[in-house]
């Protein structure tokens, strides 16, 4: 196991890298000045010899590789620089907005496992009857439902017009129950299609016609025997389904005006605050790249087939 | 349908493409055929918008504003006067058109580089396909944020990014393949008889990427007009007065609760058309790959 893990820590090294590079480039493949891209509208106004200093505080008056190098310095070193509006590390501007974000992720990912796997056992259960047949119009509806749509309909009708929840906003559960809702059912939908082909195949096995004939009730032979297996690929779907999420929250947290590091990338693309786009960006690559390898891990811990391959 | 390429040696005839396994597969699925008719009947909206809808789709009318759905506008109308019926049709034209350039664009590059990485493997594989890992390291949405926001708002460059980020999807497929296929007998043999590579790529290799080239390509239609329409929506993609869908929903939700209708009708058009391209998607793998 502990080769295996080393091996992957290994193998992510050239991705990681190749995201900074990515992240860098972003504000350099920009047409015209890199340093106006980076200074978006504060640089208006500034003197030429204003401008020149700011050149050599930001290092743009050095080469490509000298720049990307001392980028990859900072972030190695927790430095991801300071946003060009608020002044303030753009660090700390994440941390400030992360706590909302995982609280939106975390329940939109609740309520999506608890709708995925519930259509996906359902289908597979009662598969080519009505109910099976409901349940895949439900996952498709949630893959091609745009997420800040479903959001914003769900804000029309609980909020704006029976006025159980507030319509936007953060800080108590209720605010918490429309975007996380909106997020999660556009999530379940491939938890549910996954469960469902998973567990299909796991109900043909052979251990699970030992398990009924044996005498195994049929809830305990579903539920034990069949989801308890059928949840491998549905684990790997759950890791891939954070990008998603994390994807979901940039739309979602600004239909609910939820201040999260979503909507603080679309707020700092909009004010054109370089830095700002880069770090967070950055950031939540690196996050997502973790938690599919956390994922990849426990995969590899509940089956002994991949660690040895 | 075999003895009827004999009685019909037509140079272009194609025997049995109707009677062919998958393609009976296709038409005695329900929801793939479901997924047919909306494609179509979404084409055929977008062909004929000037005909089908009542008024242009910028034609002001500001003593007519923001009135609800009636005989008279389908839609109601926005905040301007507009026709939101007109708007929904013509905007079918932008979704289509904008859903398929980035699949036609990361189709054929991603095509090139899984060729070559699968062909020639080696180092040239590797750095390749290290490159596709970077760009699958981000949530595609976000990506294609961060490209808009390094290129500027508009709807070249979110189509740009847009493509972009599918790139990644096809390259793979097309890759493992090519891996699947260069040891198979056929290819083997177009070797030994001397044919040369960019021909056994083309000619030999890629027909076998054709079916799940496909199954993508249809499903990355919806992925490319839900990631356009969120990007349209948060005011980064097609800019107004141009008649879309996301951008009307943008625009839109300013005036709720009271002219929900202004929400309501753009979301539909965009989940329909999304969920036209998934069906047709699910539809050809399923018939290219019988199994369940």
């Amino acid at each position: 196991m502990l080769r295996y893990v080393s091996g992957r820590l290994l193998g992510l090294l050239p991705v990681l890298l190749g995201v900074t590079i990515l992240v860098f480039l972003m504000l350099r493949i920009a047409p015209g000045d890199p340093l106006i891209a980076l200074l978006g509208e504060e640089a208006q106004g500034l003197s030429r010899a204003a401008l020149e200093a700011l050149r050599v505080q930001y290092g743009f008056d050095r080469d490509p590789v000298t720049q990307y190098l001392s980028f990859l310095g900072g972030v190695v070193r927790l430095d991801l620089g300071e946003s060009v509006r608020t002044g303030q590390p753009v660090l700390r501007e994440i941390a400030v907005r992360l706590p909302a974000t995982l609280q939106l992720a975390g329940a939109g990912l609740g309520i999506a496992l608890v709708i995925g796997l519930s259509l996906g056992v359902l289908a597979a259960v009662y598969r080519r009857t009505l109910i099976d047949y409901i349940a895949v119009v439900v996952a498709l509806a949630g893959v091609s439902i745009p997420v800040f749509w479903s959001g914003l309909i769900l804000m029309l009708y609980f909020s704006l017009e029976l006025g159980w929840l507030p319509a936007s906003g953060y800080g108590t559960w209720r605010h918490l129950v429309l975007p996380a809702a909106a997020i999660g059912f556009s999530s379940s939908a491939i938890i549910a299609r996954v469960t469902r082909s998973s567990m299909i195949e796991v109900l043909r096995s052979d251990y699970i016609r030992t398990a009924r004939a044996k005498g195994v009730g049929e809830r305990r032979v579903n539920l034990r025997h069949g989801l308890r297996n059928a949840m491998l690929p549905v684990i790997t779907v759950i890791g891939l389904q954070f990008g998603g999420l994390l994807g979901g929250a940039v739309l979602t947290e600004t239909v609910f005006a939820w201040p999260g590091l979503g909507r603080l990338v679309v707020d700092s693309i909009r004010a054109q605050d370089g830095p700002l786009v880069q770090g967070t960006v950055l950031f939540i690559a690196v996050v997502f790249i973790l938690i599919n390898l956390l994922v990849d891990l426990s995969y590899a811990l509940l089956n002994p087939r991949i660690r040895y391959g | 349908m075999a003895d009827q390429a004999v009685q019909a040696p037509a140079p272009k005839a194609r025997p049995g493409i109707f009677s062919s396994p998958p393609l009976r597969r296709f038409l005695r699925n329900r929801m793939a055929v479901v997924g047919l008719v909306i494609i179509t009947l979404l084409v055929l909206v977008a062909v004929f918008a000037p005909v089908i809808s009542p008024a242009p789709p910028a034609a002001q009318n500001l003593r007519e504003r923001l009135q609800p759905p009636s005989a008279e506008h389908w839609f109601g109308t926005d905040e301007y006067g507009r026709s939101v019926f007109s708007r929904v049709v013509y905007g079918a034209r932008v979704s289509l058109l904008t859903g398929t350039i980035p699949v036609l664009v990361a189709g054929i590059i991603g095509t090139l580089l899984g060729l070559l990485a699968g062909y020639f493997r080696g180092w040239l594989d590797n750095v390749l396909m290290r490159i596709m890992d970077v760009l699958l390291a981000f949530p595609s949405i976000l990506l294609a944020l961060a490209i808009v926001g390094a290129l500027g708002p508009g709807l070249t460059n979110a189509v740009i990014a847009v493509a972009i980020v599918s790139i990644p999807e096809y390259a793979r497929i097309v890759r493992s393949v090519v891996l699947g296929t260069r040891e198979e007998e056929f290819v083997q043999a177009a070797s030994a008889v001397g044919v040369r590579t960019p021909r056994k790529l083309f000619l030999h290799i890629l027909p076998s990427a054709m079916g799940p080239l496909s199954v993508q390509a249809s499903l990355g239609v919806g992925f490319a007009i839900l990631s356009l329409a969120g990007l349209s929506f948060l005011g980064l993609g097609i800019q107004p007065p141009a008649a879309d869908w996301g951008e009307m929903l943008n625009r839109g939700r300013r005036f709720l609760p009271d002219s929900n209708w202004l929400l309501i009708y753009p979301g539909l058009a965009i989940s329909l058309t999304v969920l036209g391209f998934n069906l047709l998607g699910d539809g050809i793998r399923d018939a290219l790959d019988p199994r369940d």
